[in-house]
């Protein structure tokens, strides 16, 4: 699965939001965008989710221009987006047609992967927002999309469990090799995961830099080699303007 | 082992506890809610025995008893029971089945909205009971002008309500159903009409509150059965109890059909996220 952006330019109410932007994401490859809020990020990965189709330039996935939601991108947003009316059983299959026993028997696997075994029948409400991002991120994965738009999916959760579930998105990515296009505003979170990182800025959101991590997971969250790209990156938004 | 055992036995204490106090605090629930409704009956009763007030202005309460069981022991009672709750049922369902389909196609299609919203509105700026006298002349006094006047009583909160639900629902919630490529059926289907059921149900038990404003209404218009009739007769034969022991039937039956849609509103909204107070 390859994705490639073309000159992706969007304007809210006579505004450019985001202004010429051209990516191309390799199959299995986990690119970042980060930058600071308000640069556009989420508008661009809406563009490529085909949730909003009022952009201009072409987004192809695997060589085909997209008009809408393509069948195998998977989309985790930064709220869980739960449906309140069903339990966690049924909010994992709730994406997923096919014979009863069969999507059963995949929501099962999918919920013993994300640690969800026993939870199966509460509702959203009775849920801590760690495992209420879980079952966001099981839901995502059953239908098994080969692209997988994260829009800071973890900015919402008190640090451990995010580093937990950063792990847990490490061991998807091992497992399936999942292509993903991960929106962070968390420098951390884009070094310990990604493999390339693509910097925004400005309004319009523009790319200023790209920067290819080529350590291996699982990473050391405090290398040294880390704040050598922090500070890289830190520089590269200069925040003294 | 026998540490299992003792274990086992605490929960088990440990659980029949919990039932207790379940059961303890629906008791204690009842009995607060009970020394009002049991102290203003027995006041009552003592200052109509002192005769304090006159009785043919007010009964005491074991003279409303007696003549509800005068009427009941006759048949009469639940002959009229059965034609007011059969009216208000009726017109329930009238009413209900014709805001629904007004309340989906404007919630869903803005045209609708445009073409019937406006005039809806009008129509709910006239309060309701000034269509009886109209009803009755376009009708007659029989039952489908009594149905028709609840049915428009109970119109206007389903619809209001639905159609409030429908447009509130969470745009990210249908993000999430595009994103699974869900036709626009199967969004309504799934996401927008669960997403209205609190706001129906709301709708569904003001509706069914005014139903039975306007039964009465309707059957003091004119009508040979039915508790509103009831209130006619204890009128016009200057007899107190048989009003009252109208206006205590209707209270209860009210409250009963309520309590019914409450239970089926709790058993479907189970998944709510509701503020709960402390004791
Ligand atoms: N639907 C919209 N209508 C109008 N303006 C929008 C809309 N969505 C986003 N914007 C504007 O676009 C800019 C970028 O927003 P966004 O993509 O959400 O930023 P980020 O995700 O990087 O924080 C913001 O200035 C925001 O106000
Ligand atoms: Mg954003």
């Amino acid at each position: 699965m390859t994705l490639v952006l073309e000159n992706i330019s969007r304007r809210f109410a006579d505004v450019d939001v985001i202004k010429d932007i051209s990516l191309s994401v390799e199959k299995g490859e986990i690119v970042g965008l980060l930058g600071t809020s308000g640069c556009g990020k989420s508008t661009l990965l809406r563009a490529i989710s085909g949730l909003d189709q009022d952009y201009r330039g072409t987004i192809a996935i695997n060589g085909q221009v997209i008009q809408g939601v393509h069948a195998t991108t998977g989309f985790i947003f930064q709220e869980p987006r739960l449906l309140p009316w069903l339990t966690v059983q049924d909010n994992i299959t709730f994406g997923i047609k096919g014979k009863q026993q069969a999507v059963f028997d995949r929501a099962k696997r999918f919920i013993e992967y994300v640690g969800l075994t026993g939870k199966e029948n509460l509702y959203p409400r009775q849920l801590s927002g760690g495992m209420a991002q879980r079952v966001a991120i099981a839901r995502a994965l059953v239908t098994s999309p080969e692209i997988l738009l994260l829009d800071e999916p973890f900015s919402a959760l008190d640090a451990f469990t995010k580093m937990q579930l950063q792990d847990l998105l490490l061991e998807i990515w091992e497992k399936y090799q999942t292509t993903m296009v991960l929106v962070t505003h968390d420098i951390d979170e884009a070094l310990y995961l990604c493999d390339r990182i693509v910097v925004l800025r400005d309004q319009p959101g523009r790319i200023i830099k790209t920067i290819r991590v080529e350590q291996q997971h699982p990473r050391n969250r405090g290398s040294v080699e880390f704040a050598h790209y922090k500070t890289d990156i830190l520089n590269q938004l200069d925040f003294s303007q | 082992m026998a540490k299992t055992n003792t274990e086992i036995k605490a929960r088990y204490a440990m659980k029949v506890s919990a039932d207790h106090k379940k059961i303890w605090s629906s008791f204690e629930r009842l009995l607060l809610g009970s020394i009002l409704p049991i102290a203003l009956i027995i006041t009552w009763e003592i200052v109509s025995q002192l005769g304090w007030v006159e009785s043919y202005q007010l009964p005491a309460p074991t003279a409303i008893l007696a003549r509800l069981t005068e009427l009941a022991s006759s048949g009469e009672l639940t002959q009229h029971i059965y034609i007011t709750v059969y009216r208000v049922f009726a017109g329930f369902l009238l009413g209900t089945g014709i805001a629904v389909i007004f309340a989906l196609l404007v919630g869903f299609l803005k045209k609708a909205e445009y073409v019937f919203d406006p005039i809806i509105q009008a129509f709910r700026s006239i309060p309701s009971l000034a269509w009886v006298p109209l009803f009755i002349l376009w009708m007659g006094i029989g039952e489908s002008s009594k149905i028709t006047m609840i049915a428009v009583g109970v119109f206007f909160p389903v619809y209001l309500n639905l159609v409030s639900g429908i447009l509130t629902v969470d745009r990210k919630l249908i993000e999430v159903g595009r994103m699974y490529q869900l036709s626009l059926f199967q969004q309504i289907y799934r996401i927008i009409l669960p997403a209205t059921l609190p706001s129906f149900l709301v709708g569904l038990r003001s509706g069914l509150g005014l139903g039975w404003m306007f039964v009465v209404a309707a059957e003091l218009m004119g009508a040979s059965q039915g508790l509103g009739y009831l209130l006619v007769l204890g009128q016009n034969t200057l007899a107190p109890e048989t009003i009252l022991a109208s206006i205590i039937l209707f209270a209860i039956i009210g409250k009963l059909s309520d309590w019914l849609l409450k239970v089926l509103e709790s058993r479907l909204l189970r998944w709510q996220d509701r503020f709960e107070r402390g004791s």
